[in-house]
């Protein structure tokens, strides 16, 4: 027996092998428990289950999506731009002068259904420490957000929460927000979207990786002490093994404090700068488990960890929950032994609390062969005996199965063309007005008016603007733009064609800001993978988004999956969130969304169609979701792209705004309200069609007369249509008294107060 | 000679590499300082920085104030030597050592507000306004949760009497500041301490405008005149 009473130790576990265990309580399949016990040759100890658990829980092994995921780097194309590629933290992609950076999405959903403020502010604090994992100076952030109806209830308590937190957390860090996006629909309403991004810039040279090589080597905690964080799984270990009150009930949801992460980006880059770590890992979801058996596969395969020396808020925790707890602001580092000293020194400096808890080890060959041997105490007791790659990279792979739901052809079918259009002009006013106040069409300011966008001094173009673009370096005039785009009901009308029209916008607003697009990151929101229906949505999103970026040469490289955002039976409408990063070589150059230019001509680049299926229209004015989302032509885009950079690159426009939802009236609109000038505009044939199709491939350009033939020759040299379709500014009939009603139609989505939050 | 320029990191600033920048930009050294080491290095200005010194735990600047630096800069400061600008976190740090009157509060909001803001300067006779006119009209950027201005009417009134009001939100305050006061100097005016931040608008590419630019480059002109504040 144990000397620490009711400790399940590897040499209890051999002498007790048919004690049961609560794996179906921890999310494990009776299979994959199974499989535990035969890569173990016994019953795991309770610590070993609460490992094995979590890392091959959906969220951390992407088992149900991985055979799917694996198109992103079959189909990747060939890119020298990318330095590193997925299954690392984040990919990193080479912006040119010596200098990479690298981005990533992740969703926090769930949790900020749970606990809105922390939830979404630790899915911030999450993928920054992502981004810092990889040797990145984090240097800005974006978030894609999805609610339920504005005026719901609950939307009520959930969305003041999430912003709050965003803001509370972001601005704290010192981290620029410079966009995203904010959608509404009823199906978000208990499945809230929090997908937060994060761009970090670095050298080449100091790119880091998740490995622990060279045995003998320090393994270092640091930053936050361990408490009883998101450990609701950990409970029905602790109470089936003690069956001790105590253990019971445990908050599932982490608290974040961004002071501490503040100190945490300082000290980690004052390290990488300093030459002081050989692997660092950060800890997120899966906490130790994670850090211990990711770092360890990837270097000798070796570690031995003494738990017992991390340092804990709460002294009353196990083993297991150690494991489990996903406390924030924590780092794990390789330290060489004789670094430790200095390391330690800038840990102090910066306040930061930094524990010796093991070294990395040797393993024998038929160690190495059995995926490593990580061995964890408790007190001088082995808890823990177990090959590390079976953990991290090992874990269950699913084929699940998919079928295409039986009424995806009826709502194909329920053509949005046939619902009845505006029967006159002061009709068609009234309806374009009624679809730019929506929420999620209209003016975002009042969430975006809560984040720090100014902070560094690096910021070049921020929201409410296509994309955001930061300057790399206070040396240099090279940038990086960032958008994300997600329309959730184009990709439940076409889940193919819906997730390349998403990655199509993202292309489309960074082109439109005058940056190249180069990479991908991706946050696919989705219901149950365990509905075939679900599955197929999923497996059409991801060959999509695979078929888009290999057509285009933009690798993915990397993002997140996020399963069961759904109530009951019903899913969420699939939420694919795509993230493009491109770089322009001069900001000074950047294209900004407003027209502001009095006596410049207003041009439409690309082809109209009549295209109304899944239209902020016929959700707006008819409620309406059916027929097939706008048909995707990447040549289209690709030529637009271009024509939009190159445009920016030789000075021929002021001002540019991609066409998205709601078409060419909200676009002009927004882009006279930014610019707060007057805009004339004619359209040929059906104003209808002309003022809300959302066809994709579409921009207008603000352009000072001297420059209009050299912009209609580009245009023609890429084969992108091209019409002048009016003017700003002069005695525009959207002169500065009528603009009144749309300024307060644009802005009338108030924010939902909370009772937290008076206004 | 360059004038030196020191820009105090504690825990927690954020916006210190973007004082520094305008530091620069108006033509003067910047000298980082750390907030633990009790040693100003010699630099002849000192500007205290955005963001969440210590976390902003307890109250905004409450912690900040004793950091080991500041047993060296509040002397410094108080004799109307060491010309001195917060902003921000800084103008709250500068609160809570009764270097300025007054306490920085909760929006009236309640919420974090993040925009481009007019200020009308009311007073050029500090250290560092000198180089605007009295009335002009900037455009900086307001960024903070805690920017409302309080103290009490007789201390108010005393800061009106004596000049000592130094911005004003124009067009009515955003934060439910008492009086539209967005910024405020000591007796000395070498002290000066706003919650918006010039060191966001000093380059077009990035800010609304270049109008913050004059605060650094107004302590440089009172520096190279060699005329101490109020001398």
């Amino acid at each position: 027996m144990s000397e620490v009473p009711g400790l399940d130790t590897v040499a209890v576990a051999l002498d007790t092998p048919d004690t049961p265990q609560p794996h179906a309580e921890l999310g494990m399949a009776k299979d994959e428990y199974e499989r535990v016990r035969e890569i173990l040759g016994r019953r795991p100890t309770s610590s070993e289950l609460a490992i094995y658990s979590v890392m091959w829980s959906e969220h951390c092994s992407y088992k149900s999506s991985k055979v799917h995921l694996r198109q992103f780097g079959e189909k990747a194309p060939e890119s020298d731009a990318l330095l590193v590629g997925m299954g690392e933290n984040a990919g990193v992609v080479d912006v040119g002068d010596g200098r990479a950076v690298t981005f990533k999405i992740e969703s926090h959903n769930h949790p900020s259904y749970v606990e809105p403020h922390q939830g979404a502010a630790t899915g911030v604090g999450g993928i920054v420490r992502d981004i810092l994992t990889m040797g990145a100076r984090p240097v800005a952030v974006m978030d894609a957000l999805r609610f339920g109806p504005a005026d719901a209830e609950d939307t009520k308590r959930v969305l003041p929460g999430v912003v709050s937190g965003i803001s509370f957390y972001g601005n704290c860090l010192g981290l620029p927000n410079i966009g995203g996006e904010i959608g509404f629909g009823p199906g978000y309403l208990g499945n809230p979207l929090v997908n937060a991004l994060c761009v970090g810039v670095l050298r080449h040279e100091d790119i880091k990786l998740a490995q622990a090589p060279g045995p003998g080597n320090k393994v270092v905690l640091f930053g936050s002490t361990t408490g009883p964080d998101g450990i609701g799984g950990a409970s029905v270990l602790a109470s089936a093994t003690f069956d001790d009150a105590s253990h019971a009930k445990r908050p599932s949801v982490q608290v974040g404090d961004p002071f501490m992460e503040k100190l945490l980006i300082e000290c980690s880059l004052e390290l990488y700068a300093r030459d002081l770590v050989v692997g660092i890992q950060d800890l997120g979801a899966a906490g130790v488990s994670c850090a211990t058996t990711e770092l360890a596969a990837g270097g000798t395969g070796g570690m031995d960890i003494q738990l017992d020396r991390v340092p804990l808020r709460d002294p009353r925790l196990t083993p297991e929950e150690i494991l489990m707890s996903e406390s924030q602001e924590r780092m794990m580092a390789v330290v060489e032994p004789a670094k430790m000293d200095e390391f330690l020194a800038i840990c102090d400096k910066w306040q930061i609390l930094a524990t010796e808890i093991g070294e990395v080890t040797e393993v024998t060959p038929e160690e190495a062969e059995r995926g490593g041997r990580l061995v964890m105490t408790w007190h001088g007791e082995t808890v823990v005996d177990m090959p590390p790659r079976t953990a991290s990279d090992e874990g269950p792979v699913y084929e699940r199965p998919y079928a295409r739901p039986a009424g995806q052809d009826a709502l194909q079918a329920d053509d949005a063309a046939a619902l009845p259009r505006p029967a006159d002009d002061a009709e068609l006013r009234d309806q374009l007005l009624r679809v730019l106040g929506a929420p999620g069409v209209g003016d975002p300011a009042w969430v975006t008016q809560q984040y720090d966008s100014y902070v560094r001094g690096d910021t070049v173009v921020s929201a409410p603007h296509d994309a955001g673009m930061i300057r790399v370096a206070d040396d240099s005039h090279r940038g990086v733009a960032l958008a994300t785009d997600g329309n959730g009901r184009y990709t439940r009308l076409d889940p193919y064609a819906g997730t390349q029209a998403a990655y199509a916008e993202a292309f489309r607003n960074v082109a439109a800001t005058g940056a190249r697009p180069l990479a991908v990151t991706n946050c696919l929101n989705f219901g149950s993978p365990e509905d075939p229906g679900v599955m197929w949505q999923f497996a059409e999103a991801t060959r999509g988004l695979a078929d888009a970026c290999q057509r285009l040469g933009t690798p993915v490289t990397g993002g997140n999956v996020s399963f069961y955002n759904q109530t009951g039976d019903v899913a969420i409408n699939p939420t694919p969130v795509v993230g493009v990063l491109g770089v322009i070589d001069d900001v000074r150059t950047r294209l900004r969304s407003a027209f502001d230019t009095d006596g410049a001509a207003v041009f439409l680049l690309g082809e109209t169609r009549a295209e109304f299926g899944g239209s902020a229209w016929a959700d707006v004015v008819h409620g309406h979701l059916g027929g097939l989302p706008p048909r995707v032509d990447l040549a289209a885009e690709a030529a637009l792209g271009e024509v939009l950079a190159t445009a920016a690159d030789r000075g021929l426009a002021t001002a540019a705004h991609d066409l998205s939802d709601g078409g060419l009236g909200v676009a002009i609109a927004e882009a006279a309200l930014r610019g707060g000038r007057g805009v004339r505009v004619e359209v040929d044939g059906d104003a209808f069609t002309a003022l809300f199709s959302e066809s994709g491939a579409r921009a207008v350009v603000s352009v000072l007369p001297e420059h209009k033939d050299a912009l209609r020759a580009l245009a023609a040299e890429h084969g992108v249509p091209v019409a002048e379709i009016g003017a700003v500014g002069g005695d525009a009939w959207w002169s500065a008294t009528r603009a009144g009603p749309w300024r307060s139609r644009w802005t009338s989505c108030a924010p939902p107060t909370s009772p937290r939050c008076p206004p | 000679m360059t004038a030196r320029v020191g820009v105090v990191t504690f825990p927690g600033s954020l916006d210190d590499k973007d004082a520094a920048r305008a530091v620069g930009l108006a033509g003067a050294e910047p000298v980082p300082l750390w907030h633990a080491d009790a040693d100003l290095k010699g630099v002849d200005a000192v500007v205290l920085p955005g963001g969440f010194s210590y976390g902003d735990y307890l109250r905004c600047g409450a912690i900040a104030r004793f950091a080991p630096l500041m047993s060296e800069l509040v002397p410094a400061a108080r004799s109307g030597a060491l010309p001195v600008l917060g902003i921000c976190n800084g103008f709250q740090i500068l609160c809570e050592s009764h270097l300025l009157p007054g306490a920085l509060t909760r929006n009236s909001s309640l919420r974090f507000v993040n925009r481009d803001q007019a200020l009308r300067v009311e007073s050029a006779d500090t250290a560092w306004t000198g180089d605007y006119a009295e009335g002009q009209e900037i455009l900086v950027v307001l960024k903070s949760g805690e920017g409302s201005y309080v103290a009490d009417e007789e201390t108010l009134d005393e800061l009106e009497a004596t000049g000592r009001v130094v911005v004003r939100y124009a067009g009515g305050s955003p934060n439910g500041s008492r009086r539209d006061i967005a910024g405020i100097a000591n007796e000395h005016g070498n002290v000066v301490g706003l919650m918006p931040h010039p060191e966001h608008a000093v380059e077009a590419l990035t800010g609304p405008s270049t109008d913050g630019l004059g605060f650094f480059t107004s302590v440089l002109s009172r520096l190279t005149a060699g005329t101490p504040a109020h001398a």
